[in-house]
């Protein structure tokens, strides 16, 4: 008798039917919801002339909680029944795919793009010296023969700053900004995505880059272009300097240890004041030239070629030379997958010890993802330091590092478009919606966490493999099982 | 030689509340093999919980100090019983259902919800450091030197004596926990291994959800004890004090409880002395550097025993 009652019970809450069962469930989850916010939300402190006080938010706290409770109640009613309409949904999903392909799928949106762009260009609704928002054919005309996605991101990327609208402030904040995070996140994603090693100093090589350039501009004079590569050598050298005696470490090890360095060189930054600094960081860092050419109202860049001057070149040559770098990062990644190194990256993430046993050098190779990843933080360092003007430790905390993890791991570890994607939504939906700037880092840490529980490997999630007898054929992330390390 | 007792004592106390933190990295450690990323942070809200309590109780300079002291154990243990509960929910909604998901998973969700909790705290009490009434304090102030010279006194104060006996009354029931109880028993099982500890009837998701739940009382305790210590705090304390507690976790042998103990006292006393010798600006320097020797030279730690790898 009580056998079957605690079966019956066992297979009420299991499939969760009944109506009593499905009740008393939600008024837990409601009573955890309320301990769980008791004093910490709905109690807050507020500075007073004499000492703290607590303001009560005691409505707020108990409409959240009510909202939990009926949540979770609808959760547990309508769980049984919701296979019915996702059915339905991946029915309309698949009948709007079949009709968006017999349309002619992405070669009528490049189709459509490049009638826009040279209808735009034609019409002259753009101003007559802006000619240059052509270049965003090339790659239309690629993407249409190869009919990949990609190349109607970067047609788009091109074409931004020469786009109806485009304002100086859309151009600094929002394009520049969210460019630096991809090339970061590319940088970080050889590092983490490829090698499956997981750094959270990854900031401590964009502040070595950031520093090498304001540095070595200041005390001898060198100009950009010269420091740029010197800021990645640099970097890749405390890569190697940093890499090599912690790599043999298991994974979760070696994200702390790497976060303890990037606090370490933090603050370092901050105590050794006369080469730094200190908090006050460096100022008045040289901006970087065209062919020698200075962005400036006399004798520079709009004289030389006769355009009226406007500060809007100086943002459009920068989102350019940050463009090039992002997709040079990108470029190197692909390529580097294809050699003998990056293929032992990836057999290094998928399973050490079977790649231990097959005679690939494990400290070396990850030691080379280490450096490459640090040399690409050092270049999009010093580009920060030349955009900026001006560095300071506060740019280099451990919540930059977190930002580009959560960016790699949002866009699917190891797709680079993926994470291309997750800096555009992230950074830019930032920036888009301003006002919420506050719950920017609580949005992230939520987003990691129900990226992982419900789609671990990020949005982009298939996987072309880099080398495939034949044809190689893209793979659903669900189908790749990883070996321990 | 006053001044070097002095940093002792100083240590001793900063470093009980290492080791209380320390315990629950380890713990976890043991168990499910994962660095719990958001440990500090649970510590952090213990510390929140503790400060909000002691505003709501409101304590003021004419309160006997009989009440002070049963003030201070009563907010102990609602402070335990409510951070106990944000600890389960860490692990309910980040942790559980990653069991069996690729290795980084769990760390990544580890990292998420490190974030989410010190934001969380962040709108909702403001960024600014928050200071206990001076009332609590000022009471608690006294203390009794220990040894006198020149004019220079070692001073214990009553805040520390407190501190260290808490911590060690809480080692002592701890150590008998996991030694001669029913759920220590399953804990110890669980550790060796999960599936066989599944196989004999040990309910391991419930161990495990204990296992966190002790660890964030313990890391209440630490946060309690910061509080009254230094009365200060703000949203930032656990990400530092987190991973000074982890390297002390991971100095002591990682899996080892009286070695998280004995790692928490040595990091306290390094960073003392570290400030009090050498300068307080590398102190934290001091602490990271520790963790990365000890990992380079000595992996398994001071009391724990080397990793077998297994395929």
């Amino acid at each position: 008798m009580a056998v079957t009652a605690a079966r019956s019970g066992q297979a009420a809450t299991e499939v969760r039917t009944g109506i009593g069962a499905a009740v008393a469930d939600a008024a837990i989850a409601a009573v955890i919801a309320f301990f769980l916010a008791m004093p910490i939300l709905t109690y807050k402190t507020v500075e007073q002339v004499t000492s703290l006080q607590v303001v009560s938010r005691w409505p707020q706290v108990l409409v959240g909680v009510a909202a939990v409770f009926v949540g979770r109640l609808a959760l547990n009613l309508l769980w049984p029944h919701l296979s019915g309409v996702r059915e339905r949904l991946a029915w309309i999903g698949t009948k709007l795919r079949d009709a968006f392909f017999a349309m002619g799928g992405w070669r009528t949106v490049y189709g459509v793009l490049i009638v826009v762009a040279v209808g735009c260009s034609i019409a002259g609704q753009l101003s007559h010296n802006r000619w240059l928002d052509l270049l965003a054919i090339g790659p239309l005309i690629i993407g249409m023969w190869r009919r990949s996605p990609m190349w109607l991101l970067l047609a788009l990327a091109l074409f931004f700053p020469f786009a109806p609208g485009a304002t100086r402030y859309y151009v600094e904040n929002f394009g520049i900004l969210v460019l630096i995070y991809v090339m970061l996140g590319w940088g970080l994603n050889i590092v983490v995505g490829l090698a499956g090693l997981l750094d959270l100093g990854y900031v401590a090589f964009y502040a070595v880059g950031a520093y090498a350039y304001a540095l070595l501009a200041q005390n001898f004079g060198l100009s950009f272009w010269i420091c740029l590569p010197l800021a990645g050598i640099l970097a890749a050298f405390w890569g190697v300097l940093l890499g090599f005696p912690v790599l043999r470490l298991r994974g979760d090890y070696l994200a702390i240890v790497t976060l303890a360095f990037g606090e370490i060189i933090r603050i370092v930054l901050i105590n050794w004041q006369s080469l730094t600094g200190g908090p006050n960081g460096v100022s008045g860092i040289p901006r970087p030239t065209l062919f020698g050419l200075q962005f400036k109202a006399e004798g520079g860049f709009a004289d030389y070629f006769g355009l009226q001057y406007t500060s809007l070149h100086r943002i459009i040559f920068l989102y350019y030379i940050i463009l090039a770098l992002a997709l040079l990062t990108n470029w190197v990644t692909l390529r580097l997958r294809r050699l003998p190194v990056g293929r032992a990256w990836e057999a290094l993430r998928e399973d050490e010890i079977a790649c231990r046993s097959l005679g690939i050098n494990v400290t070396n190779t990850k030691l080379t993802a280490f450096a490459t990843g640090a040399m690409f933080g050092g270049f999009a360092g010093a580009f920060f330091a030349t955009k900026q003007g001006f560095i300071s430790p506060e740019s280099f905390t451990f919540w930059e590092s977190a930002i580009i993890l959560a960016i790699v791991v949002l866009g699917g570890m190891g797709s680079q478009i993926g994470v291309a994607v997750a800096a555009l939504v992230m950074i830019g939906g930032t920036e888009v919606f301003r006002e919420f700037e506050t719950y920017r880092m609580l949005v992230f840490g939520l987003a990691m966490v129900g990226m992982m529980v419900w789609r671990p490997r990020g949005m982009v999630s298939g996987r072309v493999p880099s080398i495939a007898l034949g044809e190689a054929h893209r793979i659903g992330g669900d189908l790749i099982e990883e070996g321990h390390g | 030689m006053e001044y070097f007792v002095q940093q002792l004592i100083n240590g001793i106390t900063l470093g009980s509340i290492y080791g209380l933190i320390a315990i629950g990295y380890t713990m976890v450690y043991g168990i499910i093999g994962m660095i719990n990323f958001a440990h500090g942070d649970v510590f952090m809200v213990g510390s929140f919980i503790a400060l909000l309590l002691f505003l709501l109780i409101g304590l003021t300079a004419a309160t006997p100090l009989i009440i002070i002291v049963l003030a201070i154990i009563g907010v102990l243990l609602v402070a335990m019983a409510l951070t106990a509960v944000w600890g389960w929910a860490v692990e309910r909604l980040a942790y559980r259902p990653l069991r069996g998901s690729f290795r980084l998973a769990p760390l990544i969700t580890a990292i998420g919800m490190s974030i989410v909790l010190s934001n969380m705290v962040q709108i909702s009490q403001g960024a600014r450091v928050k200071n206990l009434p001076p009332d609590i304090k000022d009471r608690l102030s006294g203390g009794f030197a220990v040894m006198e010279h020149d004019g220079f006194a070692a001073v214990v104060s009553y805040r520390q004596l407190i501190i260290v006996c808490v911590t060690i009354a809480l080692m002592t029931l701890f150590t008998w926990i996991i030694t001669s109880t029913p759920l220590g028993r399953a804990q110890r099982a669980c550790e060796q291994d999960r599936t066989m500890a599944a196989l004999t009837g040990v309910d391991v998701d419930r161990t495990i959800s204990l296992t966190f739940v002790i660890g964030a009382a313990l890391a209440a305790v630490a946060g309690v004890m910061f509080l009254v210590y230094y009365g200060a705090i703000d949203f930032y304390i656990g990400f530092v004090a987190g991973i000074k507690a982890f390297t002390a976790a991971v100095l002591g042998g990682i899996g080892s409880l009286p070695g998280a103990m004995l790692g928490g006292l040595l990091i306290g006393l390094i960073e003392v002395f570290w400030a009090g010798y050498v300068g307080s600006e590398y102190k934290d320097v001091a602490a990271f550097s520790i963790l990365a020797i000890v990992l380079i030279f000595r992996p398994e730690g001071l009391l724990g025993r080397p990793e077998i790898e297994k395929v």
